[in-house]
C-alpha cells in the first residue's frame, strides 16, 4: 500500500511542478509560490515512504530488493536511498524542491514579476525531473508475483558514512545552481539585467557553490578512505563532471562581484549562470546514461539516456535560445585600467573557463573521437595533470594580486610593500619546497598581509568568507602539491612477524584474526608503526568479502594527523600466510580536505552577509 | 527586428555538444575491438584439463562453427555465465571449448562435476600464457570461431540469455551457413 502512496505522491507533485511552471506565462505569485510548497511537501513524502521501505526491509519494492538486505546495518539501510539511480534521482528532486521553497519563501525583496518568473523556471526544471523519475526510474515499482525473500545487498563499495555526507552535499550544490540558473532567465524575460540583479543571484550561487565544493571534498576524502590505492582523485569522468560546473561556479561567483559593484560583465555573467547549472545538467546525464566508462556510472540504461538528452535540449537548448533573442538589450560599459581589481578578475574569469573547457575536452574527447569512427582511446591523468598545474598557478598568482587592487584603477605604490613580502617569502619557498607551493604562499601572504592591514576593523563577512575560501584554495594546493611529490609508497607481501620500512616508518605485521560483520566476513592484521624505535601507533585493515555479492574489499586503516597520514591496506591472501599489502606515507595530505572545508566554510560567510538579505 | 549573429554562438555550440552525446548514446564505451577479429587463432598446444597427457590444439578449431570460452573456477562472474552455457550445450548449435585460466586442477575439476560441463574439451592454461596470446582482458571472455579456425567475434563479461540470442546465436548461425 505504501509504495502505492509513494507513486500517488510523486504523480501530485509532478501536477503541483507542472502548476508552478505556468507562472512562466502568467504572473501570479500567490499560486506559484503554493505550488512550491505543495511541490516540495509530496516529493518529500514520497522519500520517507522508499525510507520506510529501507527500514521495514520490504522487499516488494523492487529497488529495495535491489539494494538492501536484512543484514544490512541500519544506518546503511537509511543512506541505502539513494546509493543506486532511482533513489538518487529522487533525492535530486527532494533538494530541488528544497531549494524551490527556499527561494519562495527568501526573496521577499525581488520584484512580483521577477520573482513569479524564477519560480516558473524552477517549476520546469522541476516538472522535467519528476517526469524522468516517474517514467523511467520509478523506485516504487514493485515485484508482487514473487517476493524475493532477501535483498541483493548495498554495493559494498557505498559502505561507508561517506554515502551519508557525499550525495546530499554534492547534490545540493548541482541542484542549488538551478537558482543563478532561474535567475537569470527570468532576468532575460523580464529585461531586468542591472546591478540589482546580480546581489539577488549572488548570495544563491555563493550557497550552492560552497555546497558544491564541501560535495567535491567529501567524495574525494571518501574515494581516499575507500578505494585502498591511496590516492583522493583519479580525474574520472564522473568526478570531472562535478569539477566543471565547480569551475565554472567560481568563475560566476566572481563575475557576479563585477557585476553588481561595476555594472559590467552582464553578458557573461548570464552565460556562466546558464552554462554552471548546464555543466551540472550535463553530469548527471554522463553519470545516468552509461555515455562513458567511469568507477561511478548507475546501471546502464539507453531509454534513460535518450530521455535526458531530451530534457538537456530543452532546459539548455531552450535557455540558449531564450538568451540569443533576449540579450542584445544588456548593455554594459566599463573603462578600466590593466592593474585594477576589475582587470584581474576578468583574468581569474578568463583562467577559470579555459580551465572548465580542459575538462570538457578531455572528458568528451574519447567519445567525440569514437563517434566520428576516429578509434578509441581514453583521456587520463597524464593530459589533466599537464594541463593544471600551469592554469593552477596562473590562477593563483591572479587570486593573490586581485584582492589588493582597487576597483577601476591601482597605483602601483599600493601594491609595491605587499608584492615585495610575498614575492620574497614565496621565492624561499620554491627553492625549498616546489613552485607550486611558492604560488601558493604567494597568494596566501598578500591576503594575509590586506588582512593585517585591515585589523583593527571587524571585516564584514563577505570580506571574511572571502579570505577564508582564498586561504582554503592556498592551503588545498599545498597539500595537493605536496603530497603529490613527496609521498611514499609501497606494495608489499607480508606475512606475520615480517617488517617494512616506508619512509621514515617501520611497520611491523604483529598478528592475523579473523572477524565476522554483520554482512562480511574477513581478516584483520595488526600493523606496529613505528619511527626510531618508538611506536607511534597500531593500525588495523581488513581484508573483507562481503557475502551476500561475494565482493572482497580492503577497509584501510590511517592514522590521521596534520602533516601526515600512515596508511595501510590489506588486500586478499596471497597465500595461506602472506598478505598483498599497501602501505603509505602521505605527508600534508590532510591538507586538500582542510582547504576544501575551508573554502566551504568562506562561501557560506559571504552568503549569510546582511546586505543580501 | 535585427538579430545579433553573435548572441546564437553559445547555442550552436550547445548543439554541436548535443549531435555528439546524441551519437555517443548508441556507441558501447566499454567495447574495445580486439584486433585478434578475422585473423586465425594464435596456435596454441595446452594439457587437457581431464587428461593432463593429452593435448589440445588449436588446429582442433578447424572444420566447424565453435565457441572458445575462456573462464576460472574463481571467476564469480563465470558462474554466472554457466547455466546459460549448458543451455547453449544442450541445444545442439555449436561446440564449446573451453581454456580454463589460472586455475587448479582440483577445483575446477570438482566445480565441474557439481555443476555440469558444457565443454567439448577444455585447456588447461595453468600460467596463463595462451590467454595472453589471445589478448584477453579478464575472465570471461568467448570467443566465435569459424570453420577455417578464424576469429569472428568476441565477447567481453558474462554472456547471459539476451547476449546469446541477440549477438552470439546470429553470428553462429551466419557462420554455420557459410562453406
Amino acid at each position: 500500500m505504501l509504495p502505492e502512496l509513494g507513486n500517488f505522491a510523486l504523480i501530485l507533485a509532478l501536477c503541483f511542478a507542472i502548476l508552478q511552471s505556468a507562472a512562466l506565462w502568467k504572473t501570479n505569485l500567490w499560486m506559484a509560490r503554493r505550488c512550491a510548497f505543495g511541490q516540495w511537501i509530496f516529493v518529500l513524502f514520497a522519500f520517507l515512504i522508499l525510507e520506510t521501505g529501507f527500514i521495514t526491509n520490504d522487499f516488494s519494492v523492487k529497488y529495495v530488493a535491489e539494494n538492501s538486505n536484512t543484514h544490512l546495518p541500519l544506518f546503511y539501510r537509511i543512506t541505502a536511498v539513494w546509493g543506486a539511480h532511482e533513489g538518487s534521482l529522487l533525492l535530486w528532486v527532494v533538494i530541488l524542491g528544497l531549494w524551490t521553497t527556499a527561494v519562495a519563501v527568501f526573496s521577499q525583496r525581488l520584484p512580483v514579476d521577477f520573482r513569479t518568473r524564477v519560480l516558473g523556471v524552477m517549476g520546469l526544471i522541476s516538472t522535467v525531473f519528476l517526469l524522468f523519475l516517474i517514467i523511467t526510474s520509478n523506485p516504487f515499482y514493485r515485484i508482487l508475483s514473487y517476493v524475493p525473500s532477501d535483498g541483493n545487498d548495498l554495493n559494498a563499495l557505498l559502505q561507508d558514512p561517506g554515502l551519508a555526507f557525499h550525495p546530499p552535499t554534492l547534490y545540493m550544490g548541482y541542484v542549488g545552481f538551478s537558482v543563478p540558473f532561474a535567475f537569470a532567465i527570468a532576468a532575460l524575460l523580464t529585461g531586468r539585467m542591472e546591478a540589482a540583479w546580480a546581489r539577488w543571484t549572488r548570495p544563491w550561487t555563493l550557497l550552492a557553490w560552497c555546497f558544491l565544493s564541501l560535495g567535491i571534498t567529501a567524495g574525494s576524502l571518501w574515494s581516499y578512505r575507500e578505494l585502498g590505492w591511496g590516492g583522493w582523485w583519479f580525474w574520472d569522468p564522473v568526478e570531472n563532471a562535478s569539477f566543471m560546473p565547480w569551475l565554472a561556479g567560481t568563475a560566476l561567483v566572481h563575475s557576479l562581484i563585477v557585476s553588481e559593484k561595476r555594472n559590467a560583465f552582464h553578458h557573461w555573467t548570464i552565460l556562466l549562470a546558464i552554462t554552471t547549472f548546464s555543466l551540472s545538467l550535463l553530469g548527471a546525464f554522463l553519470v545516468r546514461s552509461g555515455i562513458l566508462v567511469s568507477v561511478h556510472a548507475f546501471a546502464v540504461d539507453p531509454a534513460r539516456g535518450m530521455f535526458l538528452l531530451e530534457f538537456l535540449l530543452f532546459i539548455i537548448g531552450g535557455a540558449l535560445a531564450v538568451y540569443a533573442f533576449r540579450a542584445k538589450k544588456i548593455e554594459s560599459q566599463l573603462k578600466f585600467s590593466f592593474i585594477s581589481r576589475e582587470s584581474f578578475l576578468l583574468f581569474n574569469n578568463v583562467l577559470l573557463f579555459v580551465a572548465m573547457s580542459t575538462v570538457l575536452l578531455g572528458t568528451l574527447y574519447p567519445l567525440i573521437l569514437d563517434a566520428l569512427g576516429l578509434g578509441k582511446i581514453s583521456v587520463g591523468p597524464p593530459y589533466f595533470n599537464t594541463m593544471f598545474v600551469p592554469l593552477t598557478m596562473l590562477i593563483l598568482f591572479c587570486m593573490g594580486i586581485g584582492p589588493l587592487c582597487h576597483w577601476g584603477k591601482t597605483s602601483w605604490e599600493t601594491l609595491r610593500k605587499p608584492m615585495i613580502i610575498s614575492l620574497t617569502i614565496s621565492i624561499i619557498f620554491a627553492f625549498l619546497v616546489s613552485l607550486p607551493v611558492a604560488l601558493a604562499v604567494f597568494a596566501m601572504i598578500a591576503i594575509g598581509h590586506r588582512m593585517w592591514l585591515t585589523r583593527k576593523t571587524m571585516p564584514s563577512p563577505n570580506r571574511l568568507g572571502m579570505w577564508l575560501a582564498h586561504i582554503g584554495i592556498g592551503v588545498c594546493v599545498i597539500g595537493v602539491a605536496i603530497s603529490a611529490t613527496h609521498s611514499v609508497e609501497r606494495n608489499v607481501r607480508m606475512g606475520v612477524g615480517d617488517t617494512v620500512q616506508v619512509g621514515p616508518y617501520i611497520f611491523k605485521l604483529q598478528n592475523i584474526k579473523d572477524i565476522r560483520g554483520p554482512n562480511y566476513t574477513g581478516t584483520q592484521g595488526k600493523f606496529l608503526v613505528s619511527r626510531d624505535n618508538e611506536t607511534i601507533t597500531n593500525l588495523y585493515p581488513e581484508s573483507r568479502l562481503y557475502t551476500v555479492q561475494q565482493v572482497m574489499m580492503a577497509k584501510t586503516a590511517i592514522d590521521k594527523s596534520l602533516f601526515r597520514d600512515i596508511y595501510v591496506a590489506m588486500a586478499e591472501p596471497l597465500d595461506g600466510h602472506t598478505w598483498a599489502v599497501r602501505l603509505y606515507d602521505k605527508p600534508f595530505i590532510r591538507w586538500i580536505w582542510a582547504g576544501g572545508i575551508l573554502i566551504f566554510l568562506g562561501g557560506l560567510c559571504s552568503a549569510s552577509s546582511r546586505k543580501f538579505w | 527586428m535585427k538579430i545579433k549573429f553573435m548572441l546564437f554562438i553559445p547555442l550552436i555550440l550547445f548543439m554541436i555538444v548535443c549531435a555528439f552525446l546524441w551519437r555517443g548514446l548508441s556507441l558501447n564505451p566499454r567495447e574495445i575491438p580486439s584486433p585478434f577479429i578475422n585473423k586465425p587463432v594464435p596456435g596454441f598446444s595446452l594439457p587437457e584439463l581431464y587428461h593432463s597427457d593429452r593435448k589440445f590444439n588449436s588446429q582442433e578449431l578447424q572444420g566447424h562453427v565453435s565457441l572458445l570460452n575462456i573462464f576460472a573456477s574463481w571467476c564469480i562472474s563465470c558462474r554466472v555465465e554457466h547455466p546459460v552455457l549448458m543451455d547453449i550445450r544442450s541445444q545442439k548449435t555449436v561446440l564449446i571449448y573451453g581454456l580454463d585460466y589460472k586455475d587448479s586442477r582440483d577445483t575446477v575439476l570438482k566445480w565441474l562435476h557439481k555443476s555440469g560441463n558444457p565443454y567439448q574439451k577444455i585447456g588447461f592454461d595453468e600460467t596463463g600464457n595462451t590467454a595472453i596470446n589471445l589478448g584477453v582482458y579478464g575472465t570471461p571472455e568467448t570467443f566465435v570461431i569459424d570453420k577455417q579456425g578464424i576469429i569472428k567475434y568476441k565477447y567481453i563479461g558474462p554472456i547471459t540469455e539476451d547476449v546469446w540470442q541477440s549477438e552470439l546465436q546470429p553470428e553462429v548461425q551466419k557462420l554455420a551457413r557459410e562453406d
